[in-house]
Order: structure tokens, then C-alpha cells, then sequence
């Protein structure tokens, strides 16, 4: 994550005549470096308490066997946690399912969330409008919206099989219509917050190109993939990287549709099951950590393989 | 292209928008006014509108109290992160420090975390300090994972603020608290009341932490206790009572939405980050 770029001086022209920087600090820039860390020090330390701490504590408690009901039984055992994880085949299933919501939940929101964006960009009437509405599944309780279409589809209560004509079809007993209604509520949710970022790419591509391109005959079809996607790779890749990365840590919906049944069960519902319903705090943090560090491969595989730059869609 | 043609064009594009967006909060709505056995009329709309359901949901003392603990631990997580993220980002975006680059690194970091990664261990933690189903229980790790996102907002807001404006009140004679007072504060309000708005959707919107480190109602929120309605309750149809409930916690969400729209769109769009 290197590539953050730190915000550049203000424009606070006082600051900036210990510019020919001597070897040792001014007293005035020691103390602006002292209060800065004052500053930042309070939230740095609440962010770290609730994150760098528990998870050393996950990676200590992986190396025993530790059942919290059972505490006098805790007894180290190396990496055999994550022997026993790694060669479950429920592990490997689990990858699978949340690979597989990951990757269409993403994909579908791309091409959707463009297609939202492109509209917000173009549209007059009831221009406001629109960009109101498309807040509402982005701030809705991911819980709720989850119940909502469960409801939708569930068999005695939904209204779905019934406009379609699809008679008694028992959505949630399938693992594949299962995991379609979950994608489909997890798309519903959070392609506005795609949209939104594609919409601020949008905004950022010149105008002249466009009517450059189309003088030159252009389709637009060829202005899309020319001029218009290749201006906004910024945007697109930001949005790519936290829309994966949240969408790999999948939980809510799939909690309150299926509970994980029918295999169709996450990452994320296999470390909360192992820890607090099953209070194996052992094997639960084999697998918490093993999580992690699929979360911190994809960042570093995304941030590199695409060279992205996060300051980009900040405007710096 | 005929400009009156593409104009209504998009209008109906704008429309299919809104289908998407309201078709699911429409259907929410609708069952929660069925009554009785009307909830499995297989019908989007009840047979007869009925509010049974609102006097059920506010007559339990298992939405209530959650509805309470949601709203009272929301509001304190988001007033204590934008506090300690406002002095943080005032600090980014304008002092030279050593390390600015590694907080917002680490920023970024724990925003994508797995938050389930950590709820066995925070889980056993809490137990152990004592704060393990009570409201401090879930505000730490609300504050701590909705500061990265107030710090972005912030420090890319206080970046845009005109500062020399603040020396320029004190030479026309304003003492330096009016001028904090009347110059910066106005300008750095808008930011601050952005990077809130989103923090109080994160801590609202969270369920990880609420079924995990809370086991009674005294400290748990309203998703986790939706998630619970259907087992332990004595509904006779959950599906109404949860429907009820949750229009009930949808409706602060969507009167956000409706007067901070361009604040919100802002500060997600600035900050390039969720939470």
C-alpha cells in the first residue's frame, strides 16, 4: 500500500521557509513535528487497539488447541491448525463459494454501476432525483435489504415465483439459485457506491475528447473503449479494489438468507462460526488469520498487478 | 440525435434507476402492512393495509430496547471518531510531520479488513476486560473502523479550506478565537458533518460486531436482534414484525439521504474509501 499518496503542504506560505532543510531540524519544525504526532497519535492508537492487537492475539491462539468452554485443555500445537484447515475440504469449498460471489458480484457491478453512471452524467430531468435514489440501497441496513429480498424470493411469503409464473420453486434449497438470490441482493446494495465513484471518472474526462473523437468518426462504441474507459482508469481501479475487497468479506447476506446452508457458505461465516458459535478459539484464529492474509494477497495482487494509484480519484 | 429525444432518453434511463433503487424498500413497506395471513398472500401489495404489525414490533421490548442501543451507540461511536478524526486529518493536511504517510497507510489498511477475522479474539478480550455486552463494547471497534474513512474525507477536505483566511480576520482586528470561531469553523463544518454522516451509516449498518460481542438486549443493535427475532421471539410471523422493523430503521437512513444527498455523494467519492 505504498502508493498512497500523502496529502502535499497546504498552501500555508509560512510553512515553508525552512525550505533549504539544514541537517539538523529548526526548534519550529521539531515542534510542528511533535504536535503532529500529538495530533494523529489519539486516533492511531483506537485504530490499532481494535485491530493490530486482536489479530496478533488470533495469530498467538492459532499455534494451540484453545476451546474457550474448555480452557484447561489449551496446549500448543504448532502449525497444526492450519494443517487441519488447509486439508478440510469444507475449507476449500468455502474459497470456492466466496471466490465465485467475489468475482460475479464485481464483475455484474462494473458493467451495471457504469451504466448508472453514464446516466447520472447525462441525464436533466429529474437529475437530483436520481442521485438521491441511488443513496438509499447504499445506505439501507445491509441486514434489512438482506431479509427484503429473501422475502421476495422465500416460498410462502414472496411475490417473485408468482409474477414469473415459476410455481413453487424453492429458491434457498438449491446451493446455485441460492447463491444467485444472495448476489443479487449484494448487487442491489452496493452498485451505488460503484456508480458513485465511476460517475466522479466520468466527470473527470474532457468533454473536447469526446466531440474530437466523434468529428474523427468515431462509433461510440470505439469513444467508449478509446476515449471514454481509458480517461477514468483511475476511477475504475479504485473502485475495483474496495468493491473486491468488500465483497470478499461477504457475511451479512449470506448470514440471513441460508445461515451457509446448502455449501453456500463464506470465508467470512466459516471464522464466525469457528470462533463464536463453536468457541474454538484454536482453529478459529488459524482461520481468521488465513483470511486475513487472502484479504491482504488480493490488496497487494490488485494495488501492483494494476499499478493503481489511490490518489488519483481524490482529486490530488 | 434529436436533442428532445435524448433528453426523454435518459429520463427514462433515470427512471429504470429509481425502479431498482425503490422496488425493494417498496416491497419491505408493503409487507409490513399486511396483516395476519395477508403476509402470504404472494401479492407485492396487502389485500388491506393494517399497522398491526408497528404496535407489535413497539409493544416488544426486543426491538425497543435494540432500537435504543442502535441509536445511542451509533450517535456516540460517530461524535467520538469525527472528534478524534478532525484533529487527526487537521494535522495531515496541514502540518509537516514524519509518518503522515504511514497513518494514512495504516488508514487504508484497516479499511479493508476482515472484520470477522477479529471478533474471536476481540470476543474473548471484552470478556476478560468486562466489557464484553455493553454499549463501550461496541464502540471501540466502531470508532476504530469508521475513522479511516473520517480521516480521508477530513484531511481531503481541510486540504480545500483557504486557511490564510483565519491570519487574515486577525489583522482586520479579530481576536484569534473569533476567528477560529467565525472564519475556520463555518468553513470546516460541511466536512465534518460529511465524514459523520458516513461513520453513523457504518455503525447503523453493522452486524459483525453486534451479534458477536453482545448476547442480551442490553447492549444489542438492531440487526443483530432482527437476525434473532426469528428464533427466540413469540411472533407468531416473524416475517411481518421484522418487516416493521425494519422500515422503522430504515426511515432515518433514507431522511439522511434526502438533505445531505451532495454531501454524501462527496464525501464517498473524496474520500475513495467505504467503510
Amino acid at each position: 500500500m505504498t502508493t498512497v499518496t500523502a496529502p502535499p503542504g497546504t498552501g500555508d506560505a509560512g510553512r515553508d521557509v525552512r525550505a533549504p532543510r539544514p541537517a539538523r531540524l529548526s526548534e519550529r519544525a521539531r515542534d510542528e513535528q511533535r504536535l503532529g504526532w500529538y495530533l494523529v497519535a489519539p486516533a492511531v492508537v483506537v485504530m490499532l487497539a481494535v485491530t493490530a492487537y486482536p489479530l496478533g492475539r488470533a495469530v498467538y491462539l492459532s499455534l494451540y488447541s484453545y476451546r474457550l468452554t474448555d480452557p484447561a485443555a489449551k496446549e500448543f500445537v504448532g502449525l497444526r491448525n492450519y494443517g487441519v484447515v488447509l486439508t478440510d475440504s469444507l475449507w476449500w469449498q468455502d474459497v470456492f463459494t466466496t471466490v465465485f460471489i467475489t468475482v460475479v458480484t464485481v464483475a455484474v457491478e462494473l458493467v451495471i454501476g457504469f451504466a448508472f453512471a453514464t446516466v447520472m452524467h447525462r441525464i436533466i430531468f429529474g437529475r437530483r432525483t436520481v442521485r438521491t435514489a441511488i443513496l438509499i440501497p447504499y445506505g439501507i441496513i445491509t441486514v434489512v435489504a438482506a431479509f427484503a429480498w429473501q422475502y421476495a424470493f422465500a416460498l410462502d411469503s414472496g411475490f417473485v415465483n408468482e409474477w414469473f409464473g415459476l410455481g413453487d420453486k424453492a429458491w434457498f434449497s438449491d446451493r446455485w439459485s441460492a447463491l444467485a438470490v444472495i448476489i443479487l441482493a449484494e448487487v442491489w446494495k452496493t452498485t451505488p457506491f460503484i456508480s458513485l465513484l465511476l460517475l466522479a471518472g466520468l466527470a473527470q474526462v474532457p468533454e473536447e475528447l469526446q466531440e474530437a473523437a466523434k468529428v474523427d468518426g468515431a462509433s461510440a462504441w470505439q469513444r467508449l473503449w478509446r476515449v471514454t474507459i481509458p480517461n477514468m482508469k483511475g476511477a475504475i481501479l479504485v473502485a475495483l479494489l474496495f468493491r473486491t475487497l468488500d465483497a470478499f468479506r461477504i457475511f451479512d447476506t449470506i448470514f440471513i438468507m441460508t445461515g451457509g446452508a446448502e455449501k453456500t457458505e463464506s470465508l467470512s461465516i466459516l471464522a464466525f462460526r469457528q470462533t463464536i458459535t463453536r468457541t474454538e478459539l484454536g482453529l478459529g484464529g488459524a482461520v481468521s488469520v488465513l483470511l486475513f492474509l487472502s484479504v491482504m494477497l488480493i490488496a497487494f495482487a490488485i494495488i501492483r498487478g494494476f499499478n493503481v494509484d489511490l490518489g488519483q480519484v481524490r482529486g490530488d | 440525435m434529436n436533442s428532445l429525444r435524448s433528453r426523454v432518453g435518459w429520463g427514462l434511463a433515470g427512471l429504470a434507476i429509481l425502479v431498482y433503487t425503490l422496488l425493494p424498500v417498496a416491497w419491505i413497506v408493503s409487507l409490513s402492512f399486511k396483516e395476519g395471513d395477508d403476509i402470504n398472500n404472494k401479492k407485492f401489495l396487502p389485500s388491506h393495509w393494517s399497522l398491526d404489525n408497528y404496535r407489535t414490533v413497539f409493544d416488544t421490548n426486543l426491538f425497543t430496547s435494540a432500537l435504543r442501543n442502535s441509536i445511542g451507540i451509533s450517535l456516540i461511536a460517530t461524535a467520538v471518531s469525527v472528534a478524534l478524526a478532525t484533529v487527526a486529518a487537521y494535522a495531515i493536511a496541514r502540518l509537516q510531520f514524519r509518518g503522515k504517510r504511514l497513518v494514512l497507510s495504516a488508514a487504508l489498511a484497516i479499511a479493508i479488513f476482515p472484520t470477522v477475522a477479529l471478533v474471536g479474539s476481540l470476543f474473548d478480550m471484552w470478556r476478560s476486560l468486562g466489557i464484553y455486552d455493553t454499549w463501550i463494547g461496541l464502540i471501540i471497534p466502531y470508532v476504530s473502523f469508521t475513522l479511516p474513512l473520517s480521516i480521508w474525507v477530513l484531511s481531503a477536505f481541510f486540504r480545500e479550506i483557504p486557511w490564510e483566511m483565519e491570519q487574515a480576520a486577525q489583522v482586520d482586528g479579530a481576536t484569534p478565537w473569533q476567528a477560529f470561531r467565525k472564519v475556520i469553523v463555518p468553513l470546516a463544518a460541511p466536512g465534518v458533518f460529511t465524514a459523520a454522516i458516513l461513520a453513523f451509516f457504518f455503525a447503523w449498518n453493522d452486524f459483525v460486531f453486534g451479534i458477536s460481542l453482545t448476547a442480551t438486549d442490553a447492549a444489542r443493535p438492531v440487526p443483530a436482534a432482527l437476525a434473532f427475532f426469528t428464533g427466540e421471539s413469540f411472533f407468531q410471523q416473524p416475517t411481518a414484525a421484522i418487516s416493521a422493523a425494519s422500515v422503522i430503521v430504515t426511515i432515518p437512513v433514507i431522511a439522511l439521504v434526502l438533505i445531505f444527498q451532495r454531501r454524501i455523494v462527496a464525501g464517498l467519492t473524496s474520500g475513495a474509501v467505504k467503510g
